[in-house]
């Protein structure tokens, strides 16, 4: 009980000072998986409507590995990322183990089944024969292709909000690849798994705290525009 | 649509930012023999000396050092591989081994602390007062009193083992024997938790004292001397070794400025300094 109010206390105070470093923790967080969201986005939706949209052989072993993927262990991931760019692993030369970018990577690799497997159940959930019509009116595939997004925006966002949800509290590939070096490659869960580690409960609990409220500011948006056009 | 429009157009530009906040930190790394790897022990990090140390290093040489703290083991595995540029270490036996077999150079003696027995201020295996660690570890076996290992080949895992064989006992699989595979700090909480004994470096324990509620119950034997090496990851084995700054950041540690704020780091916040420099010094001087 005096830990969780110390650990209030303490996430108050870091916050107000505005301490220097748990700001930059909290920013690089944010950044590292905003970014990795981002790509999963692209990727994700992309790729989920040609599986959506598209027939093709084999498209059910396709689906269920995407959604095998959405359970992927950040460890898992975390473990093959680094063996890739080992230094004198296949992707040695680009010199990024240990570095923000690394873990953006291993992030996106997490998120991007995520993102897809929601895509593809999303897309695939709008009346098949919305399709032909869409172009019996007119529209060019690109058009199409717009208005199915819009059309399945809910869900999409949902989509979004859990790639995001799954890469901003995940800690086994972030403190492999990147190293939780301070000031450079220390994100939220793995200062908090770090500051744990040296018995530091309060400044871990303060930690954990400042993730919480943060991923809960990142949906409130995310929920906003989600929300903003009432469905028909 | 228009909103769904200004709402993709917003997280683009929100990307774009992102990426141009990235772009002065990277080009800060950028000159790449400017960054250096250094693995090193959970100890010299968890106990807050790096994040002493580090910077007077970094401001001095220009140089930008990612810690990567990890148990010894696994430090010198990565000195195997070429994935880092130099270790700080404990784990002298398995540290000479490094060395012969080629994978290090110029292994310099950097300072010591070290090891005690800590455990529940209740003693269950009744160990104060022990005339050795051997009597002790003999004492906590023959008690079936919980003890807690690193089990992960860190330098402390391996004194224990060492302390283990030395006693003549083989604590592996045996129910009052458990395996945390975790760091030292982790492990000491761990063995709070369940009031067990646990084989810790000073260090550790003293800046992590305040919140554990375990003491002190064996300490002093010559056995449980812990000492700590600057080791270089031989450069003629891996070419993309930083060997340039490998040999700064060896010659820094061992140099009068770091081996002064290592004499005095601890004292004002513990009490007692949490390591001793040693730079210098023969070896055999410690009792090795």
């Amino acid at each position: 009980m005096n830990l969780i109010l110390e650990g209030l206390i303490k996430a108050f105070q870091l916050i107000v000072a505005l301490d220097p470093e748990v700001l930059g923790i909290t920013w690089l967080s944010l950044k590292v998986s905003g970014l990795a969201t981002l790509i999963s986005v692209v990727i994700g939706i992309s790729c989920g409507m040609i599986v959506a949209l598209t027939r093709f052989p084999g498209k059910k072993l396709l689906v269920s590995i995407v959604n095998t993927g959405m359970g992927l262990p950040p460890v898992v991931v975390g473990l093959f990322v680094t063996v890739f760019i080992w230094r004198n692993g296949p992707l040695g030369f680009l010199d990024i183990l240990y570095t923000p970018t690394a873990i953006i990577i291993a992030q996106a690799v997490i998120a991007t089944p995520i993102v897809m497997g929601i895509s593809i159940a999303a897309l695939q959930n709008l009346p098949a024969k919305m399709r032909l019509q869409i172009l019996s009116l007119g529209a060019t595939r690109l058009q199409m292709v717009w208005i199915l997004l819009r059309e399945a925006r809910l869900p999409l966002m949902a989509a979004v909000m859990a790639g995001f949800g799954g890469v901003i509290s995940e800690v086994g590939a972030s403190i492999m690849v990147g190293g939780n070096i301070k000031g450079y490659s220390r994100v939220l869960t793995t200062a908090t798994v770090m500051e744990t580690g040296k018995g530091n409960f309060d400044v871990a609990f303060a930690l954990s705290i400042i993730l919480l409220f943060l991923v809960f500011l990142v949906n409130y948006l995310f929920t906003i525009i989600q929300q903003r056009e009432r469905p028909r | 649509m228009k909103q769904f429009k200004t709402a993709a157009l917003l997280l683009v530009a929100c990307a774009v930012a992102m990426f141009a906040t990235f772009a002065p930190s990277t080009s800060q790394a950028a000159p790449v023999n400017k960054t250096i790897i250094l693995a090193t022990t959970t100890s010299t990090q968890d106990s807050g000396l790096l994040d002493v140390l580090l910077p007077v290093f970094e401001k001095q040489t220009g140089y930008f050092v990612k810690t990567i703290s990890v148990g010894s083991g696994q430090a010198m595995k990565m000195g195997e591989k070429g994935e880092a540029d130099v270790l700080l270490v404990h784990s002298p036996d398995a540290e000479k081994k490094f060395v012969e077999e080629g994978y290090g150079v110029n292994r310099m003696l950097v300072m010591h602390n070290d090891f005690v027995i800590v455990g529940p201020p209740s003693d269950p295996a009744k160990i104060k007062g022990a005339k050795s660690v051997k009597e002790a570890f003999g004492k906590i076996a023959s008690a079936d009193a919980l003890f807690l290992s690193r089990a992960d080949n860190s330098g402390t895992h391996s004194k224990e083992k060492k302390i283990w064989k030395a006693a003549g006992i083989n604590p592996a699989g045996q129910k009052w024997y458990q395996e945390t595979g975790l760091g030292m700090g982790a492990t000491l909480n761990v063995a709070a938790e369940k009031n067990g004994y646990t084989l810790t470096d000073r260090g550790t324990y003293l800046a992590l004292k305040k919140n554990l509620g375990l003491n002190i119950i064996v300490e002093g034997d010559a056995l449980l001397l812990n000492v700590y090496h600057v080791i270089e990851v031989n450069p003629a084995k891996w070419t993309k070794v930083n060997n340039a700054g490998a040999k700064a950041f060896a010659k820094f540690m061992v140099s009068k400025k770091a081996q002064g704020i290592i004499k005095t780091y601890g004292t004002e916040k513990f009490g007692s300094p949490l390591f001793f420099p040693d730079a210098g010094k023969k070896p055999e001087s410690l009792g090795l």
